[in-house]
């Protein structure tokens, strides 16, 4: 757990007195990912930097795990918190070997107990130990070179890691990657980590919860999900840009808006059956079918059930695609808008239809919760909430 | 093939000339004459290399922690001033500096090394500056970030970042006081310039080049050996001469 307490950064300039941050307090939860997002300027870095006392704190204090870092030796503090930065920093004298097991030295563990820990973290970043501990990080690449960063951040498996835009000098596909795999490292890890990014893609994609700075003050701490959808003002609106709702698309799973009402129909039904039953759930084109596993088979239109005799089994079109529950909102819409149709079947793991989600559905839950600006309403949540 | 025949004339054109020279010395007694004074030269070249090992050595012992002093932060105003005064120190022949040297200390050895000290020093110096403060701001913030005291930032990171440079130093430091020894007699502390002067002085070219080809070796030797020490010591990562 990380939590600052009016935590406040006057830098002396020859302009005169500059507020780089401005009574920040804000706590963020053991085990999570808090994403300090702005513009260049708004002193996200300056706050982050405080923690590990990089930039000395004007006043104010940070608590890691509830202890008040302010008495605690610099260097022990620095030791017991994983730090990446943009510009990554690895040593070019020494080897990924060494690099890796810096932290672990200046600990004082003995010599196979860091070897064996620089193999293993190899091993979490997903690049093989005898062909990369021996080599210099001039020999690698970028993007493996941040990898090393990270693994050499995580080395001593300090409980708190502050990333200082680590991932904004990669190229966007590899960046891409390497984000899923930190996501996926953090699952198991369960850092308590603070994150500095300029990317509201990033924040969104990388954060369980999002503290947007500016000027020097943290102007909104909140969920990806409700920074979206109620930006508290003018400012943290235009940051997140016009399409924020589309943005929200991402982080709603198809398990919260599907309705497992759905009507179908199974091949041994007549088309009669199967137009009854359009008209009953008041669909407007086409109900499903699907065959006694539950699995979907096929697609009965309007058009063909009210003209046409016999079975469904004969007179089916091909399913449009399904959807699983744990797809994102994006992925859906990208389909729905593909194959222009408003609604699709939903599949549980087993492949077994478990309910349908509509575009009404979708639209419906995005706007409950997505509120237009209107600053009034703004000002007296800001008011409650400080 | 012309070029090739070409090659082959010339390499036939240069036995024949060091034929020739060989012929035109053993006739004329040269050898002999160098002979003559081959003990000379080996008395006069290990005082000559002991006088840079003292001068140079000293100067790296004092250099290299001058040049990390003035890179601390601590030091960042005072540095760049200082600097300068070091620069300006350069432009000072070193003929003037033996002679400054001489009046404050007389003559003989002492001044001689206290001379060639001062004119070692400053290129030392100037780069262990320049390397410690070539090291990436982001190498020092990533050091410092993950805990590393002011000491061991120096000795892991910085040092080993700069050194590279600093032997570049080193090297020139010392082959220019190989060269510039040979000045040294002239206040009486010995050295191949004992026959390149005496030489010169009494118009016997073949006691002049009896020191001046060893000095000229001696530089080449001692350069090849710093070379070959940087090689060896700069880690391979940092090492342009071993990407």
């Amino acid at each position: 757990m990380i939590r600052l307490d009016n935590l406040t950064k006057v830098f002396d300039t020859p302009k005169g007195a500059v507020t780089a941050a401005d009574h920040i307090n804000m706590e963020v939860p053991a085990g999570e990912i808090c994403i300090l997002l702005g513009p260049s300027g708004c002193g996200k870095t300056t706050t982050l930097k405080m923690i590990n006392r990089i930039i000395r704190p004007t006043s104010g204090k940070a608590f890691i795990d509830g202890e008040d870092t302010t008495g605690l030796d610099t260097q022990d503090l620095r030791r017991n918190i994983g730090y990446v930065i943009q510009q990554i920093g690895l040593f070019p004298n020494m080897t990924i070997e060494e690099n890796i097991s810096v932290v672990p030295k200046l600990l004082g563990w003995d010599k196979a107990r860091y070897r064996e820990r620089a193999r293993e973290l190899m091993a979490m970043i997903a690049l093989d130990p005898d062909a990369f501990l021996k080599r210099y990080p001039s020999e690698l690449s970028g993007g493996q070179q941040q990898r090393i960063g990270v693994a050499r951040a995580l080395a001593a498996d300090p409980p708190v890691m502050l990333m200082d835009e680590p991932f904004g000098a990669i190229d966007p596909i590899n960046r891409a990657v390497i984000q899923d795999e930190f996501l996926k490292m953090q699952q198991e890890l369960k850092k308590t980590i603070m994150f500095v990014s300029h990317d509201i893609d990033e924040a969104i994609k990388m954060g369980d919860s999002v503290a947007v700075f500016r000027e020097g003050q943290l102007v909104q701490y909140s969920s990806p999900d409700d920074l979206l959808a109620a930006p508290r003002d003018a400012f943290v609106e235009s940051f997140l840009g016009e399409d924020r709702a589309l943005k929200r698309l991402n982080l709603v799973r198809v398990r919260d808006v599907v309705s497992d009402e759905i009507g179908t129909v199974s091949p041994g039904d007549t088309l009669a059956t199967a137009l009854a039953r359009i008209d009953d759930f008041g669909y407007q084109n086409s109900i499903l079918m699907i065959n006694d596993k539950r699995q979907p088979v096929g697609l009965i239109t309007r058009a063909l059930a009210r003209t046409t005799k016999g079975y469904c089994r004969d007179h089916f079109q091909n399913v449009p695609d399904t959807v699983s529950l744990d797809d994102d909102l994006r992925k859906v819409a990208s389909l729905m808008f593909a194959q222009d149709t408003t609604w699709l079947p939903c599949v549980d793991e087993q492949g077994r239809v478990c309910g349908q989600i509509t575009q009404r559905a979708m639209t419906h839950h995005l706007g409950s919760r997505f509120r237009p600006r209107s600053s009034d309403e703004r000002q007296s949540d800001a008011a409650t909430e400080e | 093939m012309p070029i090739q025949n070409l090659k082959g004339v010339l390499r036939l054109l240069l036995l024949a000339v060091i034929f020739f020279a060989g012929v035109w010395s053993q006739s004329s007694g040269v050898i002999d004459d160098f002979i003559f004074y081959l003990p000379d030269v080996q008395y006069l070249a290990a005082q000559h290399l002991w006088l840079t090992a003292i001068s140079g050595g000293l100067a790296i012992l004092v250099a290299i922690p001058l040049g990390v002093m003035l890179s601390r932060p601590s030091m960042a105003r005072a540095a760049e001033s200082l600097m300068q005064v070091l620069n300006v120190g350069t432009t000072i022949p070193t003929l003037a500096v033996l002679a400054l040297s001489m009046s404050f200390l007389g003559i003989g050895t002492v001044p001689a090394v206290f001379g060639l000290f001062v004119a070692t020093l400053l290129p030392i110096t100037r780069n262990t500056y320049a390397g410690l403060k070539g090291v990436s701001p982001a190498l020092m913030e990533a050091a410092a970030g993950i805990g590393m005291s002011p000491a061991q930032r120096l000795l892991r990171v910085e040092l080993p970042n700069a050194l590279y440079v600093i032997f570049a130093g080193i090297r020139t430091a010392l082959t220019i006081n190989v060269g510039t020894v040979p000045l040294a007699f002239l206040i009486g502390a010995g050295g191949l310039g004992e026959l390149i002067f005496t030489g010169i002085d009494l118009y016997d070219p073949v006691m002049m080049l009896s020191g001046a080809i060893p000095t000229a070796l001696l530089a080449i030797v001692v350069d090849a050996l710093i070379a070959i020490t940087a090689f060896i010591v700069v880690p391979r990562g940092v090492n342009p001469s071993r990407a």
